[in-house]
């Protein structure tokens, strides 16, 4: 390799750290992601003198990158604010698929015996990137309800998945230790695409964001092992960046949801609920107490202090406009608002933070949980805008429930609550919430965009 | 071992620190465009596909990196764009006037 070209892929790993830096603060992220830009092209055009082409070779990567680029571009720009997980996956999934193809390219190349220094990062690569590959599809159809996002599990499953497991790692040392054959490593492949199905399968919608989070690190080691593969520095060291960049991340993700990750992973949830199954039924029997939207807005307009609880229902609804609306028309009558933002409020953490900024809410009035949950004792109303999991105070009460330990906001503590929900069904945790049958709750019902609307008429009028 | 896979072992071990030390003081805001940020900086999956797919003759070559070109550019263009647009939502507040309670 050339002294410019290792010096250019110096400084497009430069740029990498510096955009990971910047990422990490609200001022300079967006900075950021264009700093680690311009470091992927100068990396990507450091790369062409080690090219050598064949006729066949320079079609197909040009016609890769004239599909690739445009599809992606306009797809990552049409895809809905609310929709942006599923893309994220998506985009993981297909980098991991490219890191596999890599890697399987590679063992093809070699022949039958391999030196090992090449060998076992490409058999490592190729299953990582496999798994990662199938997972983020599971995660992709889960976010999108092409699959249902209730945890699937069977009898065992979690022998099966560890067969699996063993047996790839059987095989892997096969092919490395025997011969390098196309039988080995192809189904080496299509077994890692079977233990990203199953490893996904079990685990249910609400901790997608974790799963893709993991994932993305999956495809990120997977990368730096093409780059020991390739003898490439770029790949090594972006790869290893984001791999554990990536764990941390999940880690925090996990923390954020008072869970540790193996809790998320291994299906604990689904047992739990089970377990549990005796405390949401005596739900049952309860009454709640539905309003209408001038009740509401007559006591939204006459308190002092309101906070907002935004969840997914808001997100799902693109009801982030009409509860601006909402919020100003209260300030205008001097009603203090601030918003009360759950580390995994909506989908993934900071998803809800996007949406709001989106409609112009001023970054000024959202609070983090720690921040804002000691003035529920001193606020007027508690607005739950299509949240529910991360106010159940199950999580503080309940020993045995399957979120108990997870932060939640004190919204029992305000004196009034509005919940605003499409139906009494439970959030995404699958259990039941007794705030919602608090009597200093109101609950209601219908679209959360459609309802704010209709506050907003009602707060006008009041 | 050779002297380019230490070489190369060493660049392994020092990014991960590096990884986890740069990100560690991240608030949960970030989390999102964070984890997307990554995403798209491991789209430079798409060197290794352009070094693969340029040099390739047998159909199952050229197919191969036909895909793997493809999946990656995917990535890292959509990536970055994606992030971005999360990011876009950020700019024109009164970011001064903030708390960094944190």
């Amino acid at each position: 390799m050339s002294l410019w070209i290792a010096l250019a892929y110096l400084l497009a790993a430069v740029l990498f750290i510096l955009g990971l830096k910047q990422l990490s603060g609200p001022r300079g992220a967006r900075r950021g992601n264009q700093t680690a830009a311009v470091g992927m092209v100068i990396a990507v055009l450091a790369t062409v003198p080690l090219l050598h082409f064949t006729v066949a070779g320079i079609v197909v990567t040009l016609l890769g990158l004239a599909i690739g680029a445009p599809v992606g571009a306009i797809s990552a720009r049409r895809v809905h604010m609310t929709a942006m997980p599923q893309m994220v996956a998506a985009f993981n999934g297909v980098g991991g698929g490219a890191a596999a193809l890599v890697s399987i390219s590679e063992l093809l190349h070699q022949g039958l015996h391999p030196a090992f220094q090449i060998a076992f990062p490409s058999i490592f690569s190729m299953v990582v990137g496999g798994i990662s590959f199938a997972g983020s599809a599971i995660a992709f159809a889960k976010l999108q309800g092409l699959i249902t996002g209730t945890p699937i599990t069977y009898a065992g499953q979690q022998i099966v998945n560890a067969l699996i497991a063993i047996a790839i790692v059987g095989l892997a040392i096969t092919n490395l230790a025997v011969a390098s054959q196309p039988i080995f490593f192809v189904t080496l492949l299509l077994l890692a695409l079977v233990l990203g199905v199953a490893f996904v399968l079990p685990i249910g919608g609400a901790d997608m964001p974790v799963v893709i989070s993991l994932l993305n690190a999956f495809t990120g080691l997977s990368v730096a092992a093409t780059g020991f593969v390739l003898n490439n520095f770029a790949l090594i060291v972006a790869g290893t960046l984001v791999g554990a960049s990536g764990t941390l991340l999940t880690t925090l993700m996990s923390q954020a949801m008072g869970r540790s990750l193996a809790n998320v992973l291994f299906g604990a949830f689904g047992q739990v609920k089970a377990g549990a199954g005796g405390a949401a039924a005596t739900a049952e029997g309860k009454t709640v107490r539905a309003g209408s939207p001038e009740d509401v807005g007559t006591m939204l307009a006459y308190a002092r202090k309101v906070i907002v609880v935004p969840g997914y229902g808001l997100a799902v609804a693109q009801g982030q406009h009409a509860l601006k609306e909402l919020a100003d028309e209260l300030e205008k009558r001097g009603v203090e608002v601030e918003y009360a933002i759950h580390p995994v409020a909506g989908r993934m953490p900071g998803h809800m933070n996007v949406l709001l900024a989106e409609a112009n809410v001023p970054y000024e009035q959202l609070k983090e949980m720690d921040e804002i949950n000691g003035e529920f004792p001193s606020t007027d109303v508690a607005l739950v805008v299509g949240a529910n999991d991360v106010v159940n105070p199950a999580a503080r009460n309940t020993q045995g429930s399957p979120i108990y330990g997870m932060p939640i906001l004190n919204v029992d503590q305000a004196k009034n609550i509005v919940f605003m929900k499409r139906s009494m069904r439970p959030g995404f945790a699958g259990i039941d919430n007794e705030l919602l049958y608090d009597p200093k709750t109101i609950m209601l019902f219908g679209d959360a965009k459609d309802s704010l609307t209709k506050l907003v008429a009602a707060v006008k009028a009041a | 071992m050779n002297s380019e896979l230490l070489t190369e072992f060493t660049y392994f071990v020092l990014a991960i620190f590096v990884g986890i030390e740069v990100i560690s003081k991240v608030p949960t805001i970030l989390h999102t465009p964070l984890m997307s940020g990554t995403n798209a900086i491991h789209g430079i999956i798409v060197i290794g596909a352009i070094l693969i797919a340029a040099n390739a003759t047998s159909p199952l070559e050229i197919i191969v990196g036909f895909a793997a070109v493809l999946l990656a550019t995917l990535n890292v263009v959509g990536g970055f764009v994606v992030t971005d647009r999360m990011l876009e939502m950020f700019k024109g507040r009164q970011a001064p006037a903030k708390q960094e309670k944190k």
